[in-house]
Order: C-alpha cells, then structure tokens, then sequence
C-alpha cells in the first residue's frame, strides 16, 4: 500500500472503513477492472438515453417551433382557392399552399449540376407551416425575384457567402440569383436527394424564393402544387388524408402523405429508434456482468478475511455491519464507475452531437443529461453492484463467528459436477485438476463462459454493422444500380427523348425509364410508391433476386420488392390492384411475377412498354440511366446543366463516394467504441476470473512447484481453466454475435434500408482476436505473479 | 550413542555423502529488520540414513530443510548433493532437482482437494523418470483401499499418507519432512513414521525429518540439533528403534 492510500485509509473515523480502503487498495487492479465494466455500462446509457433525449426533444422543439407540417398533399396545379377548401376540411389547422419545383443548380467550381428544389416563401409574412430558421441574411423581400435565401448546409459546402450569385435551370429556364439569406429548415433536417440513402451537402440544394418569382418561373400563377398542413390536436391522419386525396383529385394530386413518408423524418425517427434499441439492449448486459464480477470478487475476498469476520463478529459487530461493509466496498467501486461512465459517457454524446449536427441540420443540438438518465444511471448501478455485493456479504454474514476463525475444511470434489468426465483416463492430472475446478463452481464457470461469450458476440455484432453495409453498397450500387448517372426530365417525353440523351457527349449507354406514381391494393391493403417501367433486360439499374440474378418482369406483369410485398399480404403469382395517380388515374390489375428483397428503398417494377401502354400513351418517358465516359464527364455535367428538358440528375459514384465516407467515419468511430466498451467486459470477466482464480489456487500451485513442476506446467493449471472457458466461449460468443446481428438486422432496418444479415468471416475472426488478446494479456499478467510465488510461506500455512 | 565429528564436511574420502553443506548461511531481510536463520552450517548427511532434525523454534531447522530441498537458496556458503554443487544452479535446474530426486512431507499435507489419492500420487509419477505403480504407493502406506477417495473424504492421518504416497511414488534419493507428525496424534504419527522407515528400508531412501518431538528421534540413525542457525550437536544413534515402540 502507497503512502497515500495508507493516508486515506488513516484519515477515515471509522476502523471498518479504514480497512476497506486497504482492502480495496489491495485488489485495486480488480476493481478498476469492475469499474470499468460499469463505466462502459452507464456509458452506453448515458450516450444512447441522453442522445436519444437530446435528439428527441431537439427534433419535437424544432418541429413544433417552425411548425413543421403533418401532411404534404403534393398536386400538378391546383387554384389558390383550393387551399380555403383544404382549411375547412375536418381536421385540419393550418394550411400552407405553396409552390415546389425541382431545380438544377449550376454551382461554381462543381462540374456536376447539384440537384434540388426550390419552395415558395409567402410575399409578406411568415408560412402558416413549414418555416425557415434564418442562420444568416435576411429572407427575400417582397417582389426581390432574385433573390433567394439557400439550406445552410448546401451554401456552406460551396463556401457562399451572402450576396453571392447562383445559377439555376428552373423548367428549363436558366436563371441567376442572389443570395440574400442561409436557412435552416424542419423539412431538410436530412437534407437528402430522392432516392438516395445518404446526404451530400455539395450535390443537393434547397433554395426559398418570394411566390411571385416562383410562380414566374415555375410558370404557374396564382396556383399551387403543394399544401402542407398541420393538423388539429387528436385528428386522425389517415382520414384527412382521404379527405385531402378526394378533394384534390380532381387536380392532378398523387396522394398526400404524412410524417412517416417525409424522407428527411424517416431518417431522423429511423435514428432515434436505433438509439432506442441500443439505450435498452446494451446496459443491461454491462450492468448484469458486472454485478456478477462484484460478487465473485466480493466473496473471494469474504472467503479469504473469514477469519477476520469471525473476529468482528466476536467483538459484537452486528451482521448487518458486516453486510454494510461489504456492500459499501462495492458502492465505492460503483461510484467509481458510476463517475467514469457518466463523465465518459457525456464526452462521447457531446462528440456524436457534434458528429450529428454535421448529418442531422438542426439548429441547435445539445447534449444534454436529462435527470431522469443520471436516475436511472444511478438505479441501476446501485442495483448491479449493490444487488452483487449484498449476495455475497449475506454469506459472510451467515458465519458463526466460531466456524469463521476455524481455517476453512478443503473443497469437497467428490460431489463435483462431471466427476465422471474428469475420471476419464486420458487425461493427466494436471488437465484433470482444471476439469475439476471448473466443474467445482459451475455457476462461476458459466458466468465467466457468459461473460467471454457476450464480449465475442458484442464485438461480433458490432461489427456485423460494417459487414451489412458493405453488402449494402454492394447490392445497390455494383448489383441493381449500375448507371453512372440518373437523369429525369422536367416531364415525361417521347421516346426521340432517349436518343437525344444518348447522342450528348461521354454517354455510353443510355436505359429508358417511365416513373408513374401508383396505388398497389391488394386483400383491403394499400400502398403508394413509385411505378417503375425499365425496359426488358434492363442492364444498368435492376432488381436482383436473392441468387443474385437479375430479375426481368415478364410481360403483363409486375416484380415487387419485398417491403412491398409484405405489408399487402402479396406472394408471387397473386393479381394485385394497380392505381396510377397522375394522368387519366387508370386502374388495372397486374399478376405478381416475382418478389424479391431490396436493400435500400422499394421498388415495384415493370415492362416499360406495358406501362406506357397501361398509361394510354405512346413510348414515353420520364428519364434515362446512363453510362457515362468519365474523361467525358464534365464536358458532360456542363450539357446537362444547360438542357432545358432536365430536372434532375443524380450521380451514383458521388453516391457511393459519399455513402462509404459517411460510413467510414460514422461507423468506423462506433466501432472503436464498441470494441473498447466489449473488451472492457472481456478484461473484466477474464482478468478477475484469472486473479481469483490464482488467489484461490496460490497455495496449490506454490505445492505444484514444490513437488517439482516447472513454472510452465504450473502456469497450465492456472490458466488451463480461463483457457478452457474461452475457448468453449469463442463458439458460443460468435452464435451470440449471429444472433444479435440477425436481432440488429430487424430491429434497424426500417422503410429506408434494410440490413442484410450478412456476417464475413473476418468479423468472427476479429472479434475472436480481441478477446484472446485480452486472455492472453490477463494470462500474462497472472503469470507474472505466478513467477514470484513464494513456494516456502506456502508450506508455512495450512490453507 | 556416539557423537559424530562435528567437522563432517571436512572429510572428503569414502563415499559420497547424500548432502554435504559448508558454512551455509541465509539472511532474510536487511537492515534492522534483518534476520539471520542460517549462521554458517557444516553437515555430511550419509546416504539411505534416517536423520532427525531437532531445535527450538527459530532454530533454522526449516530454513536448513528448505535450503537442502531446493526450495529456497542460500545467502552463502556451499552445499552439495551427492557431489553436485548446488549453490549456483539456475531455477530450472532447482526444479528439476526437485522434481526427479526430492520427495516431500508437510505438516500440512498440502494434496490437491481436487484430486484423489491415486490420482495426487499420480501427478507426480507421470512427471517422474522411474516411479512405482500409483497403487503401489498407497498400499506401501497402507491406503491402497481408499485410492479412490478425495481429500476431504480422509483423516488427516490418512491424508498425511497419501502425503507420503506422493512422496516416495517417484523413488526419490531423498525424503525431507517437515513436521509430518506435528498435526496428528499418537497413534495416527507413528503409522506415518512407520510408513516413512520402510521407505527408508525398501527404496534406500535418504530421510532428514524436522521434529519437535525428541521421542521421534529414537528411530532416527543421526540426530542434528541446531540452535540459533548453527548445529549445537550431530550424533550418531547406535541403535535406532522400530517406529511402534515409540509413543509420545
């Protein structure tokens, strides 16, 4: 003990707590080890509770304060009158009608038009829904028709500074703007491209303007092809809804829809319920291994103050004190814990604050604790070490002082669980001893079997995350999504269309694709996404069945992704209901040719030429995939931003590049956390398990010695056991990892991504690698001490 | 009873003596906390004799025992074991030593609770290079019938002689005991010494035997004393008795 220690431990009133300081200081190596299993325990709670609080709250405020909508009830024109009409629907608070319009903007220093949107601001006074939050400038002044205010995030990428100009292709029509303002907005929290699973600030824009202008360049005066709305306290959605689709119809609406088809909501509420399943999943484990260290550990040391105990008892120490003592040894190894994983666990949610913001445009996140986490950050750290301690202390306190200063009988083996494995004559005494030994506690071996296992499939699991994203990028972007480029016309066009965008320079390949929006029924379902006609053997973007064969409709006929397909109760071979919602609205029925499973976003898709026939019109279509030259690309990009027929253009490479990047620093930095938080528990479990273990079995291996055993051989009945368990827990750890990963693999995908339950080899082996370099390490450790047994106190003591 | 001639080491014809230690000291901590157990110890112990070690407590019996054994190491001075120098032998070679020529008895019987009879015994006769049937060990010490029994299913004579049984299994050159009767009584010890002199008369066994217990030293054929770190008196014993003529 350190002069220090000695200075606590003499500054403290009470004798007890005198001795528990140099108990304590005695094993402190263990208990730091315990420490920082629930330190890495309430860590998680505090950093997915507290983030999930922050985000939540954050979001709700943010929502609320600038009146996001609840409904959006998109429409191809509809008079201003309309909106008035929507306002007296039942239900309905507030209405917005306002004027959306995709854009290409031709940003300096970017080859590749950005693409994005542009929305009407009223002239004069704030929306009634969907407000802006201004970070810098001013909004646009009235009849100011150049003038625009920009998402802060897109203006940032491109480092504009207010006053700058911006050109943009608004229906064809190029025109030059000012930038007056950068705003924040509820809407664009994710500020993410149609179709694309992760955002990139350089290529997707959004842009506010005075209606006026809009309504000029968008050439639709005095009408709207948007409402959003708030809704009435208590009203029910999917009634408004169907009230919003019958009064719209007649202008052209594909249906309105609420929060949960909002993409920038899906994605922060997809994020929330992921920082959920974490906040419940990973604390518990932590806390409940834990309590188990601090009762093996606990009574270990019980087992060896025997004595002492009995001693206490006989000067009149109550039970109870002896409890209290033990109990509050393991308070104090708790508060320990309880401080590092609350100061750790606050460091790190201020970190992932800081890296949210950057994904998730909030105007302001803070990482903020609310009460009822340190609450429930002190429950259960009580309960885990106090629950840990207070089972150990009652054995001591069962102690008659007179049997406790009696030196404890030897272990009875005779009774020992698999006495008839262990009698097995193969094996040498020493393996026999382990075998033994093992079968001696099996609670503690099955813990100590639970514990390596847990850390191996935690590992595995998080782990596994990188694994299914992977495959993700792989299935979306080297399997169905092969084009270069995505362009989509401003509307739909005939056919010379293709060939027009065929003939532009550095395209190599280019697909003809028909979107319609439609209705799919089916058995009383319904469900609303975006009709795909490709053409057959469509060889850039398909749909790819679990074999990883492309999928081609047969004609009359419709392939459905899975996410789809399940909602509406539909198998291959049903005849399902198909409504398109634009044109004529024709309803007709489709026979289900195949479903199959789509990683990211849904699909429904059909022959190109059944579409357009469906449709009652000629070879039309809504856009191209592309095949691009890349020495080309930019001579490219700048034909693009200039042809009037473009409305948008999305690039799959900068996708991929973005996607990988993102996952890359996201994911990479959770993974290094969660490979420290599960080699803590590895450290924790193995180390203590090895140190109880030696402090057990001193005295017999100091007699292995003795009797002539080599340092080596004595070490393999010492460490056989760890050994033993690890290697049994390495198996069973990685079927945990799987089962985890396949947990993960439901409870996180959502209606945007799907995480394939794909685990690689290198993720067992990794994970595998970490524990046994952690047993290896605690092996080394106790191997020291195993170096300066001293073989002569030993023989001094009966024990 | 004659006394032997206390310069022992001294003489360096006839056979080679079993142990042969010269001015051996060993000094436990420094400063003025430092003790000296061993102040300079000179012995010749022959080959297959019964030795009894006696002495007061703090006498250095167990220090001198240990040092023999290849337990602990000396601070100085020299010893040897059948002609070979033992005081700068590496840690290995100790063991070694332990393991092929040394076979021990505690007070405490130090078995493994994990293992059986049969089985303590055969730990060390699977690591020995000529032992004797497990089973042969314990019948010698007549506990062949409970080979099958764990530690804690035995008396602590009966745990004594598988203590024994473990010892003697490998053949060893040497048995050193400490205190083997200490922890039991009358008539359990003598059916330990017992197994210890026919050891002694059946392998040729060397025994050195710390006791409290002068009584014990009527079977030995050499009794050392030792006081305060030193040999006070090394006698020969004329005429050594049979273990179950001796009480205390």
């Amino acid at each position: 003990m350190t002069g220090r220690a000695r200075d606590i431990a003499a500054a403290l009133p009470a004798r007890l707590d005198r001795k528990m300081v140099r108990d304590l200081w005695a094993i402190r190596l263990q208990a730091l080890a315990i420490a920082l299993v629930v330190a890495a325990g309430v860590a998680v709670l505090v950093v997915s509770a507290g983030m999930l609080d922050s985000l939540r709250e954050t979001r709700d405020a943010y929502y609320d304060r600038y009146r996001f909508a609840d409904v959006w009830a998109p429409v191809v024109r509809a008079p201003d009158s309309v909106a008035e009409a929507i306002h007296q629907l039942d239900g309905v608070a507030q209405v917005e009608a306002r004027v959306r319009q995709p854009v290409l903007f031709d940003m300096p220093g970017l080859s590749a038009p950005a693409s994005g949107l542009i929305l009407s601001l009223p002239e004069t006074g704030l929306p009634r829904v969907n407000r802006i939050h201004l970070t810098e400038g001013r909004r646009p002044r009235a009849g100011q028709r150049e003038e625009i205010v920009l998402l802060d995030g897109f203006a940032r990428a491109h480092g504009l500074a207010i006053g700058d100009r911006v050109t943009a292709t608004i229906r064809g029509g190029r025109e030059e703007f000012r930038v007056v303002g950068f705003a924040l907005a509820p809407e664009f929290v994710y500020a993410i491209a149609p179709g694309q699973i992760v955002p990139d600030d350089r290529l997707y824009g959004v842009a506010w303007m005075g209606r006026d202008a809009l309504e000029q360049a968008a050439d639709s005066a005095g009408a709207f092809n948007e409402a959003a709305l708030i809704l009435q306290p208590g009203a029910r959605e999917r009634s408004v809804i169907d009230a919003l689709d019958r009064l719209l119809a007649p202008w052209g609406a594909p249906g309105a829809h609420g929060r949960e088809d909002h993409i920038s909501d899906a994605f922060v509420s997809s994020e929330i319920n992921q920082l959920g399943t974490m906040a419940s999943l990973l604390p518990p484990v932590f806390l409940v291994v834990a309590a188990f260290l601090v009762n093996v550990v606990l009574t270990r040391l019980i087992a060896m103050e025997r004595a002492q105990i009995g001693l206490l008892k006989a000067f009149g120490y109550h039970s109870r004190d002896v409890v209290w003592h033990y109990t509050k040894f393991a308070l104090v190894i708790g508060a320990a814990g309880l401080a590092l994983g609350v100061g750790g666990g606050t460091w790190l949610g201020r970190l992932m604050a800081a890296m949210y913001i950057e994904y998730y445009h909030f105007p302001f996140l803070l990482f903020d604790l609310p009460a009822s986490v340190y609450a429930a950050s002190l429950g259960v750290t009580l309960l885990a070490v106090g629950g840990g301690a207070m089972l150990a202390g009652l054995r001591a306190a069962r102690l008659s002082p007179a049997e406790a200063m009696r030196p404890s009988p030897p272990p009875d083996y005779s009774r020992a669980l698999g006495a008839a494995l262990a009698r097995w004559k193969r094996f040498d005494q020493q393996s026999r001893m382990i075998l033994r030994h093992t079968l001696r506690w099996p609670a503690r071996s099955a813990f100590t079997l639970a514990g390596v296992a847990i850390s191996v499939g935690l590992l595995a699991s998080s782990m596994y995350f990188l694994d299914a994203t992977r495959a993700m990028i792989d299935a979306h972007f080297y399997q169905s999504n092969r084009q270069d480029v995505t362009v989509s016309l401003v509307e739909p066009r005939p056919r010379a269309a293709l060939h027009a965008i065929a003939r532009l320079p550095g395209v190599l390949t280019a697909e003809p694709v028909r979107y319609a929006p439609a209705r799919l029924r089916f058995a009383g379902h319904e469900e609303r996404m975006a009709l795909t006609g490709a053409p057959p053997g469509a060889h850039l973007s398909r749909l790819i069945d679990s074999q990883g064969r492309p999928v081609t409709p047969p004609p009359g006929s419709i392939i459905l992704s899975r996410d789809l397909a399940a909602p509406l109760g539909v198998s291959p071979g049903d005849r399902i209901e198909v409504e398109i919602t634009e044109g004529n609205r024709p309803v007709f029925e489709l026979s289900v040719a195949n479903v199959v499973t789509t990683l990211i976003g849904s699909g429904a898709i059909m022959d190109i030429g059944d579409l357009n026939r469906l449709l009652g019109e000629d070879a039309v279509i809504s856009g191209a995939w592309l095949r691009i030259d890349p020495d080309q690309a930019d001579t490219l990009y700048a034909e693009l931003k200039n042809a009037p027929a473009i409305g948008e253009v999305s690039l799959q490479n900068e996708a991929r590049e973005q996607f990988e990047r993102l996952m890359d620093e996201g994911m990479g930095a959770s993974i290094y956390i969660y490979t420290l938080f599960a080699g803590m528990i590895a450290v924790g479990v193995i180390y203590n398990s090895v140190r109880i273990s030696f402090s057990e079995r001193e005295h017999e291996l100091a007699v292995l010695r003795v009797l002539g055993f080599t340092r080596g051989e004595v070490a393999y009945v010492l460490l056989g056991e760890i050994a033993l368990l690890t290697l049994i827990a390495l198996p069973a750890g990685a079927l945990m990892g799987a089962g985890l990963a396949w947990y993960f693999s439901e409870a996180m995908s959502s209606d945007l991504f799907r995480l394939p339950y794909i685990i690689r080899p290198a993720t067992f082996g990794y994970s595998v690698l970490v524990v046994l370099i952690v047993a290896l390490s605690s092996g080394l450790m106790v191997r020291a001490r195993l170096n300066r047994l001293d073989m002569v106190a030993a023989l001094k003591s009966g024990d | 009873m004659r006394s032997a001639p206390p310069s022992a080491a001294d003489q360096t014809d006839g056979p080679v003596a079993c142990f042969r230690t010269c001015g051996l000291t060993r000094v436990f901590g420094e400063g003025a906390t430092q003790v000296r157990a061993l102040r300079g110890v000179d012995l010749s112990i022959p080959n297959g004799e019964i030795v009894v070690l006696l002495g007061a407590s703090g006498s250095g019996k167990s220090t001198l025992l240990n040092i023999l054994g290849g337990l602990d190491r000396a601070s100085g001075g020299e010893f040897d074991f059948r002609g070979r120098d033992m005081t700068a032998i590496s840690d290995n070679e100790l063991t070694r030593f332990r393991r092929d020529h040394v076979g021990f008895v505690f007070q405490f019987y130090n078995l493994m609770p994990s293992l059986t009879a049969r089985e303590n015994v055969e730990l060390v006769t699977e690591i020995a290079s000529n032992p004797m049937p497990a089973l042969d060990a314990l019948d010698l010490v007549g506990l062949a019938e409970r080979a099958d029994h764990f530690p804690a299913e035995m008396s602590g004579g009966e745990q004594q002689r598988v203590a024994i049984a473990r010892a003697i299994a490998k053949r060893p050159e040497v048995m050193l005991c400490d205190e083997p009767t200490g922890a039991l009584d009358s008539a359990t010890g003598v059916r330990v010494l017992q197994a210890l002199k026919r050891v002694n008369r059946d392998l040729g066994s060397t025994i050195l035997l710390i006791t409290h217990n002068a009584g014990v030293a009527a079977m030995a054929d050499r009794v050392i004393t030792l006081a305060d770190g030193e040999v006070r008196d090394s006698r020969i014993n004329e005429h050594p008795v049979e273990p179950d003529a001796l009480s205390w």
